[in-house]
């Protein structure tokens, strides 16, 4: 990828991921959200991970986005009154967070394998599902079980907790 | 050329972001939003490391790229559990913001 199109979809991530922080209203910052892992699903194509890319864009962008935007519209939130800002927990927020970047700046400075480019990749005679699903089911298959139960155990957990419950 | 240093930097960038926005808002939703942004940083650098440490066959390492599926499914489950226990407390109490739900607060 050219590294033109990685600055246009690196920013495109950042600035629609601080939209999500920064705007006030829920329904603008699940949209934004959107755009940023839009954005991060181009990263991952340019990386040559396909498989993860799309199911960025069908889970994320699909499923768990319209997940939020039926919440936020289901208890409409539209009017978050304007509480005064606590400033102290504003400025302590981004003085952390803005201390996470520099720590990480600077341990990336002194990563040597940093500074390296992506080496060449062969290519495959297989394509990228076939590659990460043989793996999935070979050696990853006790994981890939345990997962499925996850997520049965979450469905049913949803279930009970949107119930009502008996008078 | 894009090196590794690039991605990793993006990554950790949208983590902070995310991990100030978990600091900063108090809407629950926006803070369940913040911490999918922080999920995704993650993927992002294990994505990258993957790409970057290919195998002596000239594949990428998708050990890695395993993990984010992995990772892309524990969070959509706790997506869903995490607007579903907003919902209840919303039916409860009216509210989503995280200073109105401080009654276990010691």
């Amino acid at each position: 990828m050219s590294p033109f199109l990685f600055w246009v979809f690196a920013l495109m991530t950042l600035t629609f991921g601080a939209a999500v922080v920064v705007n006030r209203n829920p329904v603008a910052s699940a949209l934004s959200l959107v755009v940023s892992f839009l954005g991060l699903a181009a990263l991952f194509m340019s990386l040559d991970a396909f498989f993860v890319g799309i199911i960025q864009v069908l889970v994320y962008a699909g499923a768990v986005m319209v997940l939020f935007l039926f919440i936020v519209m289901l208890i409409n939130l539209q009017t978050e009154e304007r509480r005064q800002i606590n400033w102290f927990a504003v400025v302590g927020g981004i003085g952390v967070a803005l201390i996470l970047v520099v720590q990480i700046c600077f341990v990336i400075g002194h990563f040597r394998a940093a500074r390296q480019t992506f080496p060449p990749l062969v290519r495959s005679t297989t394509d990228d599902v076939w590659n990460i699903g043989a793996l999935l089911f070979r050696d990853y298959n006790l994981p890939f079980q345990i997962v499925g139960v996850l997520v049965l155990v979450a469905t049913i957990g949803v279930v009970l907790l949107s119930k009502r419950a008996p008078r | 050329m894009i090196t590794l240093g690039d991605y990793l930097l993006v990554s950790g960038i949208l983590f902070s972001i995310g991990f100030a926005g978990v600091m900063l808002r108090r809407n629950l939703i926006i803070i369940l939003m913040s911490l999918e942004l922080m999920l995704n940083a993650a993927n992002l650098s294990l994505v990258a490391f993957s790409r970057f440490r290919v195998d002596p066959g000239g594949l990428p390492n998708y050990n890695a790229q395993v993990f984010v599926f992995f990772i892309v499914t524990v969070a959509a489950a706790e997506v869903a559990v995490g607007l579903a226990i907003l919902v209840a407390l919303f039916r409860v109490r009216q509210t989503t913001d995280v200073k109105d739900i401080s009654s276990l607060k010691f």
